[in-house]
């Protein structure tokens, strides 16, 4: 166990003096990975944030139900003990005499709404679905449009389909991104690599003369792409934060023209910690390729 | 104990360098292989170490046969030997000291033991007060020195040398014929190919000849 942590350790050590003994090189090496790993990190990064906007705005994952105008007291009851069976997430009632008011206290409308007869507006209910899916709003509308005395049951789901089909469209590009651009990084530690392999010739010669197992030789290879890859990864997160860092102000000013209150959310630890493992893992991966074609004309 | 039967050695191309030789060398023995250059020395030992696979016949080392040995026992089965190169094969951008340390990295020890080991090996040698020093530094017979206190860092059953004193003065040469002698002495099996005058007289009867890759009688 002892020779085990022995040779591990060196190897780790050999990869930091790898990476330390040439810091232009290193440089360079950790802003290819990093300004690749950041492209796709900073796609999740903006999906992420829209995808919390889909959720946040307001209608778009609501349904409204509207009561006919002769509901009674009871009926509205029963509406709302369906609700509750139902469990379909939050609601809440707005009583017509609400919405009157509300409507009163829109600009330009108290005039309109004082010279109408009687209260024209229905009783209604506002319900948040759990699920938000396009498909599960469509199913509880059409359960909630059987429903005795509702009048209407409103979705915008074209806007919800349409905004969930842009996300998914999103996200798979982003995807491809991620997949062309980790094949970029494997390739970079790979040729990184397969060079410290040439200059490292006559070392690994005389190791495997002496007794070096595949294991040993290959191991500071494997930590230095592992390594490389992981600053690199750090390296986009920072970028990532930066970036978000700079446009929190331009972005939330633009949501205020429209309206809305909206802001990019920031990668926490673990998402950063997973950047650096994703970067780590590729590293290893290019290294465990390049090693593997390299050492052979070592056999 | 070494034993070898009927060992033959052809390389891609039809190049016969070892043909039907067999031998046996004895546990703390100290054994010539002479013959002319390219009569197979080079080749015999690599076999020994097994970095070379014979084409047919069977070596024996310490009761496993070669022939069958597995390739992931081979690193295994190198560590047993101590192997000082006619060019001795070594790393030019490390010190003396990392030179040494090499096969103990290899073999897993704690550094700190380690490096107490490698400079007991250097300090046999005669060159622990350069341990800092890179190899281009030192004269041919001061990197010989070195080549055999690495071999011997791993308190290696057999010694194995390929001409070790091929490239050196005369009184270098005797400096290095002494070091193998004193560890002859002390029970390492030594094995070295070389055609010095010096280690024939020395060693006689324990030797074999090669011509042309045949063992010559």
């Amino acid at each position: 166990m002892n020779a085990w942590f022995a040779q591990h350790g060196a190897a780790l050590a050999s990869a930091f003096r790898r990476l330390w003994s040439a810091p232009l090189n290193t440089l360079l090496s950790l802003l290819v990975i990093g300004i690749a790993l950041t492209l796709p990190a900073f796609g999740y990064v903006l999906l992420d944030s829209l995808r919390d906007l889909g959720g946040n705005v307001s209608g778009v994952q609501q349904i409204s139900l509207f009561m006919k105008l002769d509901a009674s007291r009871k009926e509205i009851g029963e509406i709302e003990n369906r609700l509750r069976q139902a469990a379909t997430g939050k609601w809440r009632f707005v009583p017509k005499e609400d919405a009157l008011k509300r409507l009163q206290d829109s600009e330009g409308m108290a005039e309109i709404v004082a010279s109408l007869p009687r209260n024209p507006l229905p009783d209604a209910f506002i319900v948040e679905p759990t699920n938000s899916e396009p498909e599960a709003l469509e199913i509880l509308r059409k359960e909630i449009a059987g429903w005795p005395k509702v009048a209407h049951v409103q979705l915008d789901s074209a806007w919800v389909k349409r905004f969930d089909a842009f996300l998914r469209l999103a996200r798979l590009a982003l995807w491809m991104l991620a997949g062309i651009f980790a094949a970029g990084l494997v390739a970079a530690t790979f040729n990184t690599i397969r060079l410290q392999v040439m200059a490292q010739a006559a070392e690994i010669e005389v190791a495997r003369m002496i007794g070096a197992t595949d294991a040993f030789i290959r191991r500071p290879f494997y930590y230095f792409g592992a390594l490389q890859g992981a600053l690199g990864g750090l390296l986009a997160a920072a970028l990532v934060l930066g970036a978000l860092h700079l446009l929190a102000g331009p972005v939330g000013e633009l949501a205020a023209l429209y309206g809305g209150t909206f802001s990019l959310r920031l990668p926490g630890a673990l998402e950063v910690a997973a950047l650096a493992g994703i970067g780590a893992f590729l590293g290893w991966l290019g290294a465990q390729l390049s090693v593997s074609l390299s050492l052979r004309k070592f056999d | 104990m070494i034993v070898a039967s009927n060992l033959c050695k052809r390389y891609p191309g039809g190049y016969e360098a070892v043909k039907d030789v067999s031998f046996t060398i004895e546990a703390g023995q100290m054994f010539l292989i002479t013959g002319h250059s390219g009569a197979g020395k080079s080749t015999l030992v690599k076999l020994i170490a097994s970095i070379e696979r014979p084409t047919s016949g069977s070596l024996v080392v310490n009761g496993q046969n070669l022939s069958a040995l597995r390739r992931s026992a081979i690193p295994y089965l190198r560590r047993h030997f101590g192997m000082v190169f006619q060019d001795q094969k070594l790393l030019f951008d490390r010190s003396a000291l990392d030179n040494v340390l090499l096969p103990l990295q290899i073999a897993g020890l704690p550094r700190r033991e380690a490096i107490r080991r490698a400079q007991a090996a250097l300090d046999k040698v005669g060159l622990l007060a350069r341990e800092k020093a890179r190899p281009i530094a030192l004269s041919g017979g001061e990197q010989q020195r070195l080549a055999i206190a690495r071999a011997v860092v791993n308190r290696p059953a057999v010694l194995l040398a390929d001409e070790p004193t091929g490239n050196l003065d005369v009184d270098s040469a005797g400096e290095i014929l002494e070091i193998f002698t004193a560890f002859h002495q002390v029970g390492v099996t030594v094995v070295v190919a070389t055609h010095d005058q010096h280690w024939i007289e020395r060693c006689y009867p324990n030797m074999l000849r090669l011509e042309h890759g045949s063992l010559v009688a």
